[in-house]
């Protein structure tokens, strides 16, 4: 006997970074939205490293926070430490990193989700969609509990047939022993959907009073404050440190002396790896002429004494992990407390996926996160907004929001994967933004702002401040094209300051701006009055003038993109009667079902070749022809 | 593989240059090709033959019933085709007029006139060719001579995708190089890399880019142009010659800078075969050649030389230095003038004949303007008789692909003044990305899942 226990306007099943996103977001966009967990003490919990962040990830939760997102909120509350990266470089490539306090993060995401209007939040399994038509209308727990709904979205992680292995140790299991979900993976297959299998793994974590941190390097945060939300106002002050040590020839020993007994290395059949997240036995084995490999060790939170040995990911049996970890300095008594394993685990072939997240088969749901094949916590809560505003959107008859390449990290994260599919769990990395001097850290929100105001998930006054933060910048280029700055004694004096030649000529002021070695504030000082601007207004008017050159070519790429993606590919064009195009690029167009010539492009094995003819066959208005 | 034409209709063209060749080939391809032929063929029954075979008939006027030429027509049937549609050639016996009455019989059969680069597009459109091949194609069909013809083929051969190749590599590993650095900026054993290693690695790539373009001006100048050597001992009449040349034909006067030394080139069109006199030692100056810069150095310049003219005085004897000319342009294509006729004869023609082994003389007056045409005829002749081979096929010859060879070069400009800016490498980096990409658009390969595969094989990244 089934028991009905509702209808909703979106249900998510799960509640991972990817979940709680979907949630949030369809739910603030006025959706009767449900989201099942199978276990409501792991809400938004991080199975692997405690930190967010980084090189194009951090980008990505500041994108997140423009949309309204929680991400960055949460993190701004619980952080142990916060770093800025990359400060010597451009500001194209500077991101925020921070250390999570593991337990307070969930702790703050789910008491969130518990207070959000339009969302009810419980615990359950889910073992099967409901398909009426080939239409998706609702799920099924295990409890033989049936919910109805408009739209589904699946964001199940890394459980779906979970199989942890360590040595020749091997169970099935979610992340961190919770509990694996089998028969919804069945089912997604049973419906038709293409799965792939992938693995991941985690290092060992070990109680902070048996290592010996003397021995180590330490990795503070900055002292200056910092935060990913653009509404955070409150910073933590008491930072916790991180620690470096490395590895050594007598671990890399160890290692290699025990290569075969490692769950990844016995020779049999595995699901595919990351090659960015490397076990210690890969980079051992991939680089056998480094003498030394980096060790991080990262507290996992205020209120608990285990480390995170970041660098040491290993599916090695647990008594060879211990002969591992005592061969590092610093780690020599370091007792471990829950040993590192891979896990293997079910995902759906995103290249099934339309860009707004919805799968192709299955009208009505959508799939987000690690499911999708991504990795890390970031790239899941980019899907996660995305499906939950495309999920709301689809339902309330609004257009879908797909964001192109050249607007945000989350829109060439889903690109990538509804076009080119992934081959190993897929992580942003800023290489595969064309136009990343566009997508910086500093501008996430005037990129997306007025997106996630129009979908309801901006608050009036967040919107306010963000507009008058506009304003300003507006007004400070245009006075400072104004402005005309004569060579005397103070002004070289501070040239001089900043390491900059002596000035010879008068200049505008904008065009002093452009040297390099000229920030906003030394130009200030040069002017004899002007406004009491804020730091991020400083900031965005020294950038925006500065990279100027940079940022219009930038652009002008970007418009040459979009004519491409403007270029759109009927629905209902057969690519079997165009001939001339490659057998391969045939069935992966058939396959992709590209929205765009541009799209098309970008699929691998699509040459330049098969987008001209299919170029060609578009403009001849073939398509017409043979539709009729 | 199954293979189904994008045109439905059958086309034709004369595919080969305009102007007075040996022969002619009147092309047609489509589904209609072979059908069409043999209703005005008269020999086998091209339905039947075999497929890449080349049959003897006459092509006949079915209203007139008049023989309009005699021909060899080559059958080739899909796929295996240029066009991967049936296609058919008609060889003809030259004369424009006779072709073009070929030309117009097949029409008034229903077949259409090609546009100009059709058959290319087909054999694009149906598959038989990428983008880069298509182009070099069209190039085949543009070239004016034969010549530019086999430079056409080299690029189709993949000598320039070779090379670009190499360079994309090199700029790719500076690329992920930069890269690791903003995405593992922890990772230790990944060195900084610094604005110094990236200014010496992008002005590696831009002399390289350079010397590409400026080969590719030399194919340009040769897809139109022979380089011809004018050589003689002083006071035969090189210069005569040159300015003869040079007026009876209208010549452009370009002047080239060259790497060591400007080079003043006269470019000619002698009945239809560009010429490029190039004035390497200083013909003008009536200085002998061998003696200003040496029988060696003279000896590569004359290798350079697609065509030398070799002047002898018919009112000196044959000296010594004359001789060392011959063994100089010895296996080269050259043809002999003998010049000043109108002066008393004190050469020995008949040695001259032996020297020359065959190869053309012709004897002229440039002074009374005597043996003029029978010196172009015979340019003309060793020219369509395909004796003549070019020293160095290696040239850049496509107007698209010198185009982004530029914008590669222009784009690493902004890269190197990125790096004196002082801006950022991530911001440098930028401009180095573009110039890997627009020279991947040469080779039409514009995957960037290189760079992550280059960031990964390079360096132990991860966590």
């Amino acid at each position: 006997m089934t028991y009905h226990a509702g209808h909703y306007d979106v249900i998510v099943i799960g509640a991972g970074h990817a979940g709680v996103e979907a949630g949030m977001a369809a739910a603030k966009m006025g959706a009767k939205t449900l989201m099942l967990t199978l276990n409501l003490d792991m809400v938004a919990f991080m199975p692997c490293n405690p930190s967010l962040g980084g090189p194009a990830k951090g980008i990505v939760i500041r994108e997140v926070d423009a949309l309204g997102g929680v991400m960055a909120k949460v993190i701004d509350k619980t952080y142990i430490q916060m770093r800025m990266l990359n400060t010597g470089k451009g500001p194209a490539v500077q991101a925020l990193r921070a250390q999570a306090d593991k337990p307070l993060y969930i702790k703050e995401m789910k008491h969130i989700l518990e207070n959000q209007e339009n969302l009810t939040l419980r615990q359950g399994m889910v073992d099967q969609l409901i398909i009426e038509d080939g239409v998706c209308k609702g799920v099924l727990t295990e409890s033989k509990t049936s919910y109805t709904a408009e739209t589904v979205i699946v964001t199940t992680g890394t459980f779906m047939r979970g199989k942890v292995l360590m040595g020749d140790l091997e169970y099935e299991s979610g992340p961190n022993n919770q509990r694996v979900s089998i028969k919804l993976s069945e089912h997604l297959e049973e419906i038709g959907l293409d799965l792939t299998r992938f693995k991941t793994g985690t290092p060992p974590r070990v109680n902070s009073h048996t290592i010996d941190y003397s021995k180590t390097e330490i990795q503070p945060g900055d002292e200056e404050p910092q935060s990913f939300s653009y509404e955070t106002t409150e910073y933590i002050a008491d930072q916790i440190p991180c620690w470096l040590t490395y590895t050594n020839e007598f671990t890399h020993q160890i290692i290699n002396d025990n290569l075969t007994l490692s769950a990844m290395y016995s020779g049999m059949k595995r699901g595919t790896g990351p090659r960015y997240c490397p076990s210690i036995e890969d980079k051992i084995v991939r680089f056998n002429d480094k003498p030394r490999h980096q060790v991080f060790l990262e507290p996992e939170g205020r209120d608990t004494e285990e480390v995170y040995v970041q660098g040491l990911s290993t599916s090695l049996p647990e008594s060879i992990q211990y002969e591992i970890v005592k061969s590092v300095p610093g780690l020599e008594n370091a007792e471990i407390m829950r040993p590192g394993y891979a896990i293997e685990y079910d995902a759906v072939v995103p290249t099934q996926l339309w860009p707004t997240l919805e799968t192709k088969k299955i009208p009505g749901l959508f799939t987000a996160g690690q499911i999708n094949g991504t990795s890390g916590y970031e790239e899941a809560a980019a899907q996660g907004i995305m499906a939950g505003i495309n999920a709301a959107a689809k339902i309330q008859g609004k257009e879908p929001v797909i964001l192109d390449r050249s607007q945000a990290y989350i829109g060439v994260l889903i690109d990538d994967l509804v076009t080119k599919g992934t081959r190993e769990p897929y992580r942003l990395l800023t290489s595969r933004a064309e136009y990343r001097l566009l997508l910086r850290h500093d501008n996430a929100d005037l990129r997306l702002t007025d997106i996630g105001y129009e979908l309801g998930l901006i608050s009036d006054d967040r919107y306010k401040q963000f507009d008058e933060k506009k304003q300003l910048i507006e007004e400070e280029k245009k006075r400072l094209r104004k402005i005309t700055i004569k060579p005397n004694e103070a002004v070289n004096q501070v040239m001089a300051e900043a390491g900059a030649t002596p000035l010879k000529e008068a200049i505008k002021a904008y065009d002093l701006m452009k040297r390099p070695e000229l920030s906003y504030a030394f130009v200030a000082r040069m002017i004899e009055s002007h406004p009491d601007l804020p730091i991020d207004v400083q900031e965005q008017v020294g950038i925006q003038i500065k990279y100027e050159g940079y940022i219009k070519k930038a652009k002008e790429q970007v418009a040459r993109m979009l004519k491409m993606e403007d270029k759109k590919i009927p629905e209902n064009i057969d690519y079997d009667k165009i001939s001339g195009i490659a057998t391969e690029a045939k069935d992966k167009l058939k396959k992709v079902r590209p929205l765009s010539v541009g799209q098309a492009s970008r699929i691998s094995g699509v040459n330049p070749a098969d987008v001209s003819i299919l170029l060609v066959y578009i403009e001849q208005g073939n398509v017409a022809r043979i539709a009729n | 593989m199954e293979v189904e034409a994008i045109g439905t209709d059958t086309i034709t063209a004369i595919s080969t240059p305009a102007g007075e060749g040996a022969i002619a080939i009147v092309r047609l391809s489509g589904p209609e090709a072979i059908a069409m032929t043999t209703e005005l063929y008269k020999g086998a029954n091209l339905l039947e033959v075999e497929s890449h075979t080349i049959n003897y008939g006459k092509i006949v006027d079915p209203i007139t019933t008049e023989i309009a030429d005699e021909v060899m027509v080559s059958v080739m049937r899909a796929p295996r085709t240029f066009t991967r549609e049936d296609v058919v050639e008609i060889n003809c016996h030259g004369g424009m007029v006779a072709v073009n009455r070929v030309l117009e019989i097949i029409l008034s059969k229903g077949a259409r006139m090609a546009e100009p680069g059709e058959f290319t597009k087909r054999a694009f459109l149906n598959g038989r060719i990428d983008l880069s091949q298509a182009e070099a194609v069209m190039d085949l069909i543009r070239a004016k001579t034969d010549k530019a013809m086999s430079m056409a083929v080299k690029q189709m051969d993949g000598r320039l995708s070779g090379l670009i190749r190499r360079l994309r590599q090199e700029l790719l590993e500076t690329v992920a190089h930069v890269e690791v650095n903003i995405d593992y900026p922890e990772y230790d054993d990944v060195e900084e890399m610094s604005h110094e290693v990236m200014r010496t690695k992008s002005k590696e790539v831009h002399k390289e880019i350079e010397a590409l373009l400026e080969v590719a001006n030399q194919g340009k100048i040769l897809r139109e142009g022979l380089a011809t050597a004018i050589i003689g001992r002083p006071n035969v009449g090189k210069s005569s010659l040159m300015n003869t040349l040079v007026q009876e034909n209208k010549a452009i006067v370009t002047e080239v800078p060259g790497t060591t030394r400007d080079i003043i080139e006269e470019y000619v069109n002698v009945r239809g075969v560009p010429l490029r006199l190039v004035d390497t030692a200083g013909i003008r100056d009536t200085e002998d050649i061998v003696e200003k810069i040496g029988v060696e150095r003279s000896r590569q310049v004359l290798k350079e030389s697609d065509l030398i003219l070799f002047v002898l005085n018919y009112n000196d004897i044959l000296t010594d230095e004359d001789v060392k000319l011959f063994e100089a342009v010895h296996g080269l294509e050259y043809i002999v003038i003998i010049n000043k006729t109108d002066l008393e004869q004190n050469l020995d023609l008949s040695k001259v004949n032996v020297l020359a082994k065959g190869k053309p003389i012709v004897t002229t007056s440039l002074i009374e303007e005597e043996g003029i045409v029978e010196l172009e005829s015979a340019i003309a002749k060793t020219f369509f008789s395909g004796d003549i081979e070019s020293s160095d096929l290696t040239y850049v010859s496509n107007v698209r692909h010198i185009q982004l060879l530029k914008q590669a070069k222009s784009a690493l400009e902004d890269a190197m003044e990125g790096i004196e800016l002082g801006m950022p490498l991530d911001m440098v980096q930028i401009d180095v990305t573009r110039t890997w990409e627009i020279l991947g658009e040469i080779i039409g390969d514009t995957a960037s899942d290189g760079l992550i595969n280059q960031l990964f094989s390079q360096f132990c990244l991860g966590k």
